[in-house]
């Protein structure tokens, strides 16, 4: 009767307050929207200036084959004066120079050198350019090759294949990812801000003094916010799967399970920073700084932890999201591979024991 | 457990609080015993401990020597057991306000196990003692803070418990409510034989008491029936006036007089205690007339802390004025004409007229929603007025407020401090944002660093000043820019007593040299102080008049010497009948 009380009055707060429906249905409908259709990791359209000293037929043809990518948006330009102002400005993102012998040397055996310049700002834009560009480069001298009748002395013929991803489309890695953020929201951030704000408005002193133990409490928190939170990610994964069109290829049970286990861990966490700070400002921040920006930044979930110096690979094994990551980015475009879905699974479900526990000792009936 | 068991029991208890390097000894060696079927008042001051031995008592801390028995088990060990049989209602009631009214007897319902057979009547009988029928679908945070207060009772009383420890209840409550609640209360000890522990810092409640416990500092200053302590004083009280003296000069010299205890501003006398049983006499005004009046529970208290504390300030002297001000000039400084503010549909402010003149201390009373705080707002120039026209110190709010509130200085209850900066640092920044800088700064930091005797701490964090001080220290800021009007907003509610007369006398200092002064309260026992006192209901001017003509109206037979809040529930009560019919 107890519990049910207590898990009761989480819906009714959780109906009526307008700042916990903001954080679990419109925060995870706003990341959707703006990982699925504003932040791309694919270079599109790149604007890049392209100067010919000499122009020829070659240097043309070679133009109308960058042209012809989607991935540039080329500009010829006169000189290299100007086109190194362009990029000075900002107006382009790279340069592509070809000397006034570019005709001659072309067709020498030493080859013609063809400069490009790369903005490197923008590190991860900079190096898809330089790789697109060499890429087109080889493909322009193929087909010229082919066409005067003559096979290019290439001694190794690269045929890539993508697996999982086979379009390319970063989407395709970025929202299955999200389901890790948004849970992470729901969990851990929303229920420590719940918790601290008990503390703050003289509930808890009220509920303590009852005969309801610190157990009960706990559980009627946990039991609202992980229903909370399996809501939230059944949106994310129906809007992931039907609106984004990202291929679910695992079991959904297996995913569900998955889930399971992450918003126990999450909401460990939540009330572990609960018990330690009992104003809802410093929840929030705390809240923040240990679970959701770790998440974004160290989960995998945009930029691969492989790629991450060692010291920060070791660091993204305390990040409890790393694990449902790999976990739902496996299931989404891989399907069912138990291999990574089993380890990971298991240390989940040691992350959402430490942290339950921790909370378990921690809270006591008393006020210090 | 017979009927002479007491209900609690504290032997020895001690409890002490560590921030950082700092310790606080909230409780020390406290021995106190409750007897059932009783109402018994624990009175101190803010940061006496009277929440941290409710909190014991109801098992949310753990002592740190002695122990406290509640209903013949320790509170400590078997705090589960204690809590299931307690009633406690803690300071701010934890109300779940997104839940309504019928929603949070529900949840506390459940929680406290009442069988849902006896649910019905339960809430039916307690709906109609605090009057809450009405409202039973609104939302717990939509109450007004009486509402609110009641509803609390209410949830921690949805399962009767044969101990009720009520920390402040009546905080915040306007007298209407106050009085509601006292009703509530008495009526519980009563018909349900229920035994209480009530904390306050009104020290007029602890006359309603059966028993007292007097905390101070941590320690039992002293315990038993309320008359005995005012018996302590009898003989030595007296009601004193002086022809072609203001009962606000006359206190000031009673202060300083040899051989008294105490002297107080009560309408158009002064109340005072001498330290010997022979009326007080005066070397500069030979006719002073002292009539011998009854004591009261808080001339008994202020005798007991006077022996327990000497280091009160009782010369006070504000320094020169930074302005010349003519204290006789008596053209208006503050002129309200039709004030009006509307909020949605609602006026909250519905045409309020008056004008205060130089040197005044005025009151602003009302109860809860009755527009105070709104009204005061548009004065201080934080809130525009929808219609009418608002002066303060010749300037048109309406378009030169900023210039206005140049001229005001204002002390919140809460004290608007920096805590983690020091008290030094406080005044510098104050100074600054006033605009002082230079030689003048300097001078008027100095000022405030003497006239509030805070040199000594000017490096201590201004959190960790004990309360007093905090208050001087908050004044000390709003005096910094030398205002010639001060807004207070219940400036000593929580305070002791000793520290609440040494705050008026400052007042009172001020006033005399033209400062004007307004005050909003719950407190009568700030009224008093006022020369006027306007009371506000429905956004409407109720009465408007000096504290003693407002009691003299109250005047019958029933209640032949009426007090403050008599007269202001009086008051009340008839504009509501008025409305209602």
């Amino acid at each position: 009767m107890r519990l049910g009380a207590l898990v009761r009055k989480e819906f009714l707060q959780i109906v009526r307050d307008p700042s916990s429906i903001a954080i679990a249905f419109l925060m995870p409908l706003f990341l959707l929207a703006l990982f699925g259709y504003g932040v791309s990791l694919d270079a599109e359209r790149v604007p890049l200036a392209l100067v010919a000293e000499a122009p020829s037929t070659d240097s043309a043809e070679f133009f109308a084959a960058l042209g012809g990518s989607p991935s540039f948006a080329p500009r010829t330009m006169d000189s290299m004066v100007a086109a190194e102002r362009a990029l000075l400005q900002g107006e382009v993102d790279g340069i592509v120079r070809l000397r006034a012998d570019f005709a001659r040397a072309s067709r020498d055996a030493n080859g013609a050198p063809v400069q490009v310049l790369v903005n490197g700002i923008d590190t991860n834009t900079a190096r898809l350019v330089q790789g697109y560009i060499e890429g087109a480069w080889s493909a322009w001298l193929a087909a010229r090759a082919a066409r005067d009748g003559g096979a290019l002395a290439v001694p190794v013929d690269i045929a890539p294949r993508i697996w999982f991803n086979g379009e390319l489309r970063s989407r395709n890695y970025l929202v299955p990812g999200l389901v890790a953020i948004i849970m992470t929201l729901i969990g851990a951030l929303l229920t420590a801000l719940v918790m601290a704000r008990e503390w703050e408005r003289g509930t808890m002193e009220a509920l303590l003094v009852t005969p309801t133990s610190m157990s009960e409490v706990l559980l009627g928190k946990l039991a609202a916010y992980f229903v909370l939170g399996t809501g939230g990610m059944l949106l994310s994964v129906a809007l992931a799967v039907w609106w984004f069109e990202v291929p679910l290829r695992g079991s959904f049970w297996v995913l569900w399970a998955a889930a399971s286990l992450f918003l126990l861990a999450a909401l460990g966490m939540g009330l572990t920073i609960s018990t330690l700070a009992r104003s809802q400002f410093v929840a929030g921040q705390v809240a923040i700084l240990a679970t959701f920006l770790p998440a974004f930044l160290l989960s995998g979930f945009m930029f691969d932890i492989g790629s991450m110096p060692p010291v920060v690979q070791a660091l993204t094994h305390l990040v409890v999201a790393r694990y449902f990551v790999a976990i739902v980015q496996t299931l989404f475009l891989a399907g069912d591979v138990w291999a990574v879905i089993l380890p990971n699974a298991a240390a989940l479900a040691a992350m959402a024991a430490l942290f339950l526990g921790l909370t378990w000792r921690k809270s006591r009936k008393r006020l210090e | 457990m017979s009927g002479d068991a007491p209900v609690l029991e504290a032997t020895g208890l001690c409890k002490s609080f560590v921030f950082g390097k700092r310790v606080t000894v909230a409780l020390d060696a406290v021995d106190m015993r409750l007897v059932a079927g009783r109402v018994t008042g624990l009175i101190g001051p803010d940061g006496a401990g009277k929440t941290t031995l409710m909190r014991l008592a109801a098992g949310l801390l753990v002592p740190d020597a002695g122990e406290v028995r509640v209903l013949g088990r320790d509170a400590t060990a078997e705090s589960l057991a204690v809590q299931a049989e307690l009633g406690y209602m803690p300071q701010r009631f934890g109300l779940y306000e997104d839940l309504t009214v019928a929603e949070n007897l529900e949840l506390y319902a459940d929680l406290q196990g009442v069988p849902r057979a006896t649910r019905a009547a339960r809430y039916a009988e307690l709906m109609r003692m605090t009057g809450l029928a009405p409202f039973t679908r609104r939302l717990a945070g939509r109450l007004s803070g009486g509402m609110k207060q009641k509803l609390g009772l209410a949830c921690t009383l949805v399962r009767p418990p044969r101990l009720l420890l009520l920390d402040e209840p009546t905080v915040g409550v306007d007298p209407v409510s106050r009085r509601e609640l006292w009703a509530i209360i008495d009526h519980l000890v009563a018909s349900a034989g229920m035994s209480m522990l009530l904390a306050t810092a009104y020290l007029d409640e602890a006359e309603r008491c059966a028993d007292v416990v007097l905390l101070h500092e941590g320690r039992v200053l002293a315990r038993g029936a309320p008359r005995a302590l005012s018996a302590a004083v009898a003989g030595r009280v007296w009601q004193v006036s002086a022809p072609g003296m203001a009962p606000r000069e006359l206190q000031d010299a009673l202060s300083r007089a040899p051989g008294v205890a105490d002297a107080l501003v009560q309408g158009e006398h002064v109340r005072v205690v001498t330290r010997e049983a022979a009326p007080p006499t005066l070397a500069e005004s030979p006719s002073l007339r002292a009539d011998p009046v009854a004591p009261r529970f808080e001339d008994g208290f202020v005798d007991l802390l006077r022996q327990a504390r000497s280091d009160l300030a009782r010369d006070i002297d504000m320094g020169p004025p930074r302005h010349a001000v003519d204290a006789d000039d008596t053209r208006a400084v503050i002129r309200v004409r039709g004030a009006r503010r509307r909020f949605g549909t609602f006026w909250a402010v519905d045409g309020v007229d008056f004008s205060i003149a130089r040197g005044e201390i005025f009151g602003l009373l009302g109860a809860n929603g009755a527009g105070k705080t709104t009204l005061f707002r548009m004065l201080c120039g934080l809130l525009p007025a929808s219609a009418g026209r608002l002066e303060v110190a010749g300037f048109d709010l309406r378009r030169a407020s900023a210039v206005a509130r140049a001229r005001i200085g204002y002390m919140s209850q809460k004290f608007s401090l920096y805590g983690n900066l020091s008290v030094a640092q406080n005044l510098a920044f104050f100074a600054a944002a006033y605009g002082l800088h230079g030689a003048e700064r300097a001078a008027r930091i100095a000022w405030a660093e003497s006239t509030f005797d805070l040199a000594d701490s000017a490096a201590q964090l201004a959190g960790l000043l004990p309360l007093g001080y905090k208050q001087r220290l908050a004044m000390a800021c709003a005096l910094m820019h030398a205002p010639e009007i001060l807004f207070l907003d219940e400036p000593t509610s929580g305070v002791d007593p000793l520290a609440r007369r040494e705050f008026w006398l400052r007042i009172n200092a001020l006033a005399r040299r033209g400062v004007t002064v307004l005050v909003t309260t719950h407190f009568m026992e700030e009224a008093e102080y006022c020369d006027r006192v306007a009371i506000l209901a429905a956004g409407r001017l109720l009465a408007l008049d000096a504290p003693a003509a407002l009691k003299a109206r109250a005047r019958n037979a029933a209640l032949p010497e009426p007090s403050l809040e008599d007269a202001f529930i009086a008051l009340i009560q008839a504009h509501e009948q008025r409305v209602a019919s």
